[in-house]
């Protein structure tokens, strides 16, 4: 479970402080999975490095099922837009290094089987012994993913993780990362800016305002099914749609005002 | 066959030219030399060559070894400080920018007949300092999500630049170890030329000019082109161990 409580956060700039959240609240449930959408520059992936606790809240407090982030912790993977794969190890090597920082009790051939493991849940069984370079970029994206869950996480968090990618890549992995949490347990934050990407993927999306931000605005998608690309062509899901990108279009104006 | 054919021919062809010239104006041993002298030249003096080369080789690789271990942690260290780069780097460069030919003269006084010392000494001054700069540019362009992945799981700065940044920088570390042995050959073979009663094939090469010997100082010439040649393509051959995925990266 994420719970981030009344966070405001600061950036120092040559023109001084530079506010980038203002009083954000919201909470995942345990296994929920949420989405963080908003105008661009509004202060989303702070929100990511400090739920990862690369950098520490000036006010407020996150909570990951029930302590307290103070530093970085190992139940927490996380995958980015850049998938920053390694590109003297092979995609097996690449997957297994969080195996190498996180504690663990798993024997070499456990840690292997682990790795080929997720790798098949998405589609990458025969390229194991590739290097990065040789991979299309979904396929390392895909990669990336795998890395990210292979210490088993609590917790995943994903910064705009397919926004480099084609509109038909993405959708394939939108369907990869719903197969991926049918059968791994994890709590997970997408950053995305994406309206559709976050209906089809999240529980609830959270609209944050621009920039210092705050949330806006915050809606449940309530899915029947998740395995099928159909239901985002759904009359519930244009209402989503309009009503999402009402609010975005509330925060990209009260921006501009503020300029 | 023609990739090894064409270049043993224009060596052959070059060769044949050089003697025609020599044999065409009549130049006598004392004002140039003859590919034919070589052999001689080689054989008269094959104990000198070996102990001499020797000496050279291993006051190179000495050198380089010191400005690795030197040009390695000031890389390092600017790499991962902004502030002590920005204190650093205007130093380096000035060091840099004085020609080395310059230097040698003054070494060679200051150390006066500490042969080893002042020619180990010069191969590392001029040769630390790409190595330095290859390093730090290496660190300091490292996308931050790289280091992010493994911060985020509480992996220590040591276990990030020992997984990531040092191995990510090694491409660029071996394109400066290139020039940086290159350039430790011809720090050795200054100083050894320079500083009086030495060893060294820089040394073999002064006692030539000297006594007007044109066929020791060319078969010093070949000598010298040999070593730089094995010391380049070891330098290579470790590049390949190491960092072979950036090789493979390049040709893609």
């Amino acid at each position: 479970m994420i719970e981030v409580n009344n966070v405001s956060h600061y950036f120092s700039s040559k023109n001084g402080e530079l506010q980038v959240l203002d009083n954000l609240s919201f909470s995942v449930p345990k296994n929920g999975f949420s989405a963080i959408v908003g105008p661009s520059g509004c202060g989303k992936s702070t929100v990511t490095k400090l739920i990862a606790g690369l950098m520490k809240p000036r006010k407020g407090s996150i909570i990951l099922n029930g302590e307290a982030v103070q530093s970085p912790r190992s139940n927490i993977g996380m995958a980015f837009q850049n998938p920053v794969l390694l590109e003297w190890r092979n995609i097996l090597k690449n997957v297994m290094l969080p195996l190498e920082i996180v504690h663990n009790k798993l024997s070499n051939e456990e840690k292997v089987e682990r790795a080929r493991e997720l790798l098949a849940l998405v589609g990458l069984s025969e390229y194991e012994n590739s290097r990065p370079s040789e991979l299309s970029g979904g396929m390392r994206q895909r990669a990336s993913l795998c890395r990210s869950l292979i210490h088993r996480p609590e917790v995943l968090i994903l910064d705009e993780p397919f926004g480099a990618l084609d509109a038909f890549t993405r959708e394939d992995l939108w369907l990869t990362m719903n197969r991926l949490r049918e059968k791994e347990s994890f709590t997970c934050l997408i950053i995305t800016h994406d309206i559709r990407e976050s209906i089809f993927l999240a529980d609830e999306v959270v609209v944050l305002s621009g920039r210092p931000a705050t949330n806006q605005f915050s809606i449940k998608t309530e899915k029947e099914s998740n395995d099928n690309l159909d239901q985002l062509y759904t009359p519930h899901a244009s209402e989503l749609l309009n009503i999402l990108r009402e609010q975005i279009g509330i925060a990209r104006r009260k921006e501009m005002a503020d300029k | 066959m023609r990739r090894i054919a064409v270049p043993i021919l224009t060596i052959i062809l070059f060769l044949l030219f050089w003697e025609w010239l020599v044999w065409f104006n009549d130049w006598p041993n004392y004002k140039m030399a003859s590919p034919s002298d070589l052999g001689p030249a080689f054989w008269k003096y094959k104990t000198l060559f070996f102990s001499f080369g020797w000496d050279t080789l291993w006051r190179t690789v000495a050198g380089l070894l010191i400005s690795i271990v030197i040009g390695v942690a000031l890389g390092m260290i600017m790499g991962f400080s902004k502030l002590l780069q920005e204190g650093l780097y205007p130093l380096l460069i000035g060091f840099n920018a004085i020609p080395k030919a310059t230097i040698v003269p003054i070494l060679s006084l200051i150390f006066i007949g500490q042969h080893d010392f002042n020619t180990v000494l010069i191969a590392f001054l001029i040769s630390f300092f790409p190595i330095a700069v290859s390093v730090s540019i290496g660190l300091s362009t490292l996308e931050p999500e790289y280091r992010d992945i493994l911060r985020a799981l509480g992996a220590s700065k040591l276990t990030i630049f020992w997984k990531i940044a040092l191995p990510k920088t090694l491409p660029e570390f071996f394109g400066a170890l290139k020039v940086a042995v290159t350039l430790a050959f011809i720090g050795t073979n200054l100083m050894e030329i320079v500083s009086p009663h030495g060893r060294g094939l820089g040394a073999l090469f002064d006692s030539g000019k000297t006594n007007s010997d044109y066929p020791l100082m060319f078969a010093v010439l070949i000598a010298l082109a040999v070593l730089g040649i094995v010391l380049y393509y070891c330098v290579v051959v470790l590049e390949r161990i190491f960092a072979g995925w950036a090789d493979q990266l390049s040709r893609q």
